[in-house]
């Protein structure tokens, strides 16, 4: 249990010290530092629990099981590899004049803050305090997408404020229609907003405000996952903030609020009866999927481009949660693992991609193969992944999720087809100039440290190849909490 | 002759307070001066505190008090307080919004509090506490905060729409539940204040940037730019 | 059957009382608005006097006007004469209000309008015209929120009929009705647009561009206008009497004897004393509006009125 709090108390000591020092020489090693100890907690929560089985923390505060621990670790992880990208890549831009020390400490403690959020609303067993926690994601990701002080990025962080603001406070009329239905069943007032209680009394909950619950939470949460139509603040965000921040936002935070969804479906399934849930996340996640996959094409802003492949696949997990069944959910939480480990990446390789042309418009970017090969291949290497090319886990992944549907849903299957290979094709018509292509005289090759990006890929390639025996296990552990049978029978 | 004359007059009270919370929601559609605005936004954080504590007397709820005397400082002195000095700060203090299709806004909020009724009704007829009928009333104060964000340009506008949002979600916790637990609502309004500042901050960021707080003119970021 | 008798005689005695207490009501109103206003203010009895004046006066018809104009007045005394007769003043159960309803009051006073425009138009003037035009703006929104009003207060009673709804408001006691609250200030907007006073019109004026009433008898003389000024000053008591028994009725008599009836005559007679008072302090105090924003006035009227019968289905039907 201590390895718990000490995830959650890292990060928020590590946003505290930043805060005040944050602006020393010193203070990227040490968010570097901060990020990898709250790793080493993660994993040690992680073992914890794969030997053990979940934890309850005293006064029920936190719960964790199979299903949220591996995301406390996929988090804390992301949030360590990202840490060491951002120190060279933050150091450049102090030294390009666009950043100043002021706002370096800005950076760095909110950096700890969100992550803290992050690792809260996972970790916490209370849905108000999820609530909390992703409201205060939004509140401390705002500045740091103003951070450059553009008229751009204040619009950016205008629109992400304004749009996650209002939609997450859907979610939380959800969530006091829940707990007004729990209260109902429930007795301690204190305990009925707890998820541990929830589940256990979801058949009796009353169906009909549940239903309603479920839709405002999901149009809530479904904001800041960047499902569509409330997507509009997702490729605004990641395009104008610094690049770590994206590669955080990308990786982390849609996965936290997916998560959120899928915790509250597991409440209302069992509730309602009927599969109104899974059907609502199925139409929700199709359509941004599709759309996404049409917006990829006219993208002129790398960041853009790789945001509203965000976009497309956190539409085609939710889709594939939505499907529910064994097979859909695993191929989802492998999805939301790989797309996680890729996208974030894939960020961090075009962030130096745009230090390199000094730009971020795909049209000036050119033949980053010839200026910079470890650049030029990572951004090739990390697209063909999130594309999903074989070998790599994101096919694997992608591959489950449309067995299932075959299965389930077979006349959907070609949709999901036609939009993978427009999708395939809208990455690469951009990506194929920017690798090859003439080298401009005036690119240079940029200090870069790719090592985070090459263990992130070698461990998607790694989850294509075969998933180790440890994570498939626990994977269908995860599996077995939310869809109710185990996929490999290794039950739990 | 209805269902008021079986309460006492505690309760009734409570209902005549929710109907003007929801009026102060029509009020601040219909207000179009930035401080009037701020004004009326304080009203309801103060009407909203008002009711809390009755709520609280008249359920035994003790925690409530808490919320209430929370409620009063938060949204009914500090946020309006804050807002009003940053009005003052950027020099708005005679700004008003366009006063075109004020009526169909209005007649639009009107709609949406038609549409809450019903959408809130399956809650009503499962809840035995006194305060459920405002249920609604509370669902239609978050609606009218988005219409007022929608169809106001100004900056401030938008974030008392935002705010009054809030104020409508917790009303909502306290007549549908008597309030969320205490741990949940201190986060919450941990949460409504950070932003509150928060807001001040890209208030003078969009100012130093684009030199007015007519969000209209925030429209570099779009699909179809060339 | 003796009590049907004098049920009638009451109710002929209830609209006496009306048309004859108008004038004196108009009278105290510009009473204290002078007082307010540092003047001293003519006597309490003037509005009967200026009466009178024009009755003697010879009547002078402007060239080319037709019988509506000469109707015209008589039909709208007539109407608002029969309107208040529907209103309970001073005792309630009256057979009267059980042959007409509030709705039919409403439409009395359309009558009454459609009427009075007509005559504006009917001379031909701009005057006349643009006063008819304005009015009938004003009206057409003033309407809608008058009958929202009178439904909001007809679904809480469960009836139309005015004497049986206030009977039933009386007996329920002291219930604090948010419909009712905001039905009570919409109508007081109403009220103040429907009898031409500030801040939509001003009675007071002859300036061109702002009055509306004012234009439309601009060409009447002699007793005729002395009908219309009197309809007016019927139907403005009317207003006052409504609002007054509707939102409080305590006082008004239940039964008919002499005591009842007496306390109810000193009951309304206090309550339209107060809400004049109050009509001239907030006259004393607002300034005319433009007549374009008279719109918004008259539509924020109407939400407010909206609002009661929205409050009513949502916060008082339920359970």
């Amino acid at each position: 249990m201590i390895a718990v709090y000490l995830t959650l108390a890292l990060p928020l000591a590590g946003a505290l010290w930043l805060g005040a020092f944050g602006h020393r020489r010193s203070a990227g090693w040490v968010n570097v530092a901060v990020s990898g100890a709250t790793f080493g907690a993660s994993a040690a929560v992680a073992a914890d629990v794969l030997r053990g089985g979940p934890l309850l923390s005293g006064g029920r505060m936190f719960y964790i099981d199979a299903f949220n621990v591996y995301l406390v670790a996929l988090t804390a992880f992301v949030g360590f590899t990202t840490a060491i990208f951002s120190r060279p890549y933050m150091v450049h831009e102090v030294e390009a004049g666009r950043v100043n020390a002021r706002r370096m400490r800005l950076y760095h403690s909110m950096y700890q803050g969100f992550l803290f959020t992050m690792l809260l609303a996972l970790s916490t067993n209370n849905l108000g305090i999820l609530w909390v926690a992703m409201e205060g994601a939004t509140l401390a990701t705002v500045l740091l997408v103003s951070l450059y002080r553009t008229p751009e990025s204040v619009e950016a962080a205008w629109k992400y404020f304004i749009l996650c603001g209002v939609g997450i406070a859907q979610a939380l009329f959800g969530t006091v229609l829940l707990y007004f239905a729990a209260a109902r069943v429930i007795h301690a007032r204190d305990e009925a907003l707890l998820w541990t209680s929830l589940h256990a009394a979801a058949p009796g909950l009353e169906p009909a405000v549940v239903g309603l619950a479920f839709v405002f939470l999901l149009v809530g949460y479904g904001t800041k996952v960047g499902l569509v139509p409330l997507h509009n603040w997702l490729p605004d965000a990641h395009s104008e903030g610094p690049t770590p921040m994206s590669a955080i936002l990308s990786g982390l935070l849609l996965n936290v609020a997916l998560y959120a969804v899928v915790r509250v479906k597991m409440i209302v399934d069992p509730a309602l009866g009927t599969p109104l849930a899974g059907r609502l996340m199925m139409g929700f996640g199709m359509l941004s999927f599709l759309v996404a996959v049409l917006f990829l094409h006219r993208q002129r802003d790398i960041k853009r481009l790789y945001s509203y492949s965000s976009i497309e696949h956190m539409g085609l997990m939710t889709f594939a949660f939505g499907v529910g069944g064994p097979l859909a959910t695993f191929g989802a939480l492998l999805h939301m693992t790989v797309h996680s480990l890729t996208k974030s990446s894939i960020f961090v390789t075009a962030g130096h991609a745009a230090h390199i042309a000094g730009t971020q418009r795909i049209e000036q970017i050119r033949g980053l193969i010839r200026t910079q090969p470890a650049v030029g291949w990572g951004l090739l290497l990390g697209t063909a992944a999130i594309a999903g090319f074989p070998p790599f886990g994101v096919f694997t992944s992608e591959f489950l999720v449309l067995s299932a549907t075959m299965k389930a849903w077979p006349w959907l299957t070609p949709l999901l087809l036609i939009g993978l290979g427009v999708a395939f094709g809208g990455l690469f018509r951009h990506l194929h100039p920017m690798v090859y292509g003439e080298r401009p005289d005036s690119q240079s090759a940029v200090a870069a440290n790719m090592l985070p990006v090459a263990v992130q890929l070698a461990l998607v390639l790694w989850l294509g190849l075969a998933i180790p025996g440890f994570l498939a296990h626990w994977f269908d552990q995860a599996t077995h909490l939310i869809a109710g049978a185990t996929l490999l029978g290794g039950g739990s | 002759m209805n269902a008021l004359q079986g309460l006492d007059l505690t309760r009734q009270l409570i209902l005549l307070l929710a109907a003007l919370v929801l009026f102060s929601s029509f009020a601040m559609l219909a207000q179009s001066r930035l401080v009037g605005l701020v004004r009326v936004f304080a009203w309801q954080g103060v009407l909203l505190a008002v009711t809390t504590g009755l709520v609280a007397y008249a359920s035994g709820h003790t925690h409530l008090y808490a919320s209430a005397v929370l409620t009063f400082f938060l949204k009914g002195l500090l946020i309006p307080w804050i807002l009003h000095r940053m009005v003052l700060r950027l020099g708005l203090e005679s700004a008003r919004e366009s006063d075109a299709y004020r009526t169909p806004v209005q007649l639009a909020g009107a709609g949406l509090v038609v549409f809450s009724y019903y959408v809130a009704l399956p809650v009503v007829q499962l809840s035995a506490l006194f305060t459920r009928n405002t249920i609604a009333v509370s669902l239609a104060v978050v609606l009218l905060g988005m219409l007022l964000m929608i169809s106001r340009h100004k900056a401030v506008s938008q974030v008392v729409g935002f705010m009054s949002i809030e104020n409508g979600l917790f009303f909502a916790a306290v007549v549908a539940t008597y309030g969320m637990p205490m741990v949940v609502e201190l986060g919450v309004a941990f949460d409504v204040l950070v932003a509150a500042i928060l807001f001040g901050v890209v208030f003078l960021q969009i100012r130093a940037s684009i030199d007015t707080l007519d969000v209209d003119r925030l429209n570099r970021l779009s699909e179809s730019e060339p | 059957m003796a009590d049907h008798l004098t049920s009638w005689v009451l109710a002929l005695v209830q609209t006496a009382l009306f048309v004859a207490g108008a004038p004196l009501l108009a009278g105290w109103l510009k009473r204290v608005k002078c007082r307010l206003q540092n003047r001293r203010g003519p006597r309490l009895t003037q509005p009967y006097r200026d009466l009178l004046r024009l009755f003697r006066k010879e009547l002078l018809l402007p060239e080319g006007s037709s019988w509506v104009f000469r109707a015209a007045p008589y039909v709208i005394f007539g109407a608002i004469v029969l309107a208040a007769a529907v209103v309970p003043l001073i005792a309630l159960r009256l057979p009267t209000s059980a042959i007409a309803d509030v709705i039919v009051l409403v439409g009395f006073f359309a009558l009454a309008r459609f009427f009075l425009a007509l005559a504006g138009m009917d001379v031909g003037t701009a005057f006349g015209g643009m006063g008819a035009s304005r009015e009938m703006t004003v009206a057409s929104l003033a309407e809608p929120a008058l009958l929202m009003a009178v439904f909001t207060l007809a679904m809480s009673a469960g009836t139309t009929d005015l004497s049986v709804a206030i009977q039933r408001i009386l007996s329920s006691g002291l219930v604090i009705r948010p419909s009712f609250v905001f039905a009570l200030l919409g109508l007081l907007l109403v009220a103040v647009a429907e009898t031409g006073r500030i801040p939509v019109d001003n009675p007071a004026t002859h300036l061109e561009l702002t009055m509306i009433h004012e234009a439309m008898v601009l060409e009447y003389s002699g007793r005729h206008l002395a009908l219309m000024e009197w309809a007016a000053q019927i139907k403005f008591m009317i207003y006052a009497a409504l609002i007054a028994n509707i939102f409080l009725p305590w006082g008004i008599a239940v039964g008919f004897g002499f005591g009842a009836l007496a306390l109810g005559a000193a009951a309304v007679a206090v309550k339209l004393a107060l809400l004049a008072a109050l009509l001239a302090v907030s006259e004393t105090l607002l300034a005319k509006m433009r007549l374009f924003a008279a719109p918004q006035f008259l539509g924020f009227a109407y939400l407010l009125c909206l609002l009661g019968m929205l409050s009513h289905v949502i916060l008082e039907v339920g359970g």
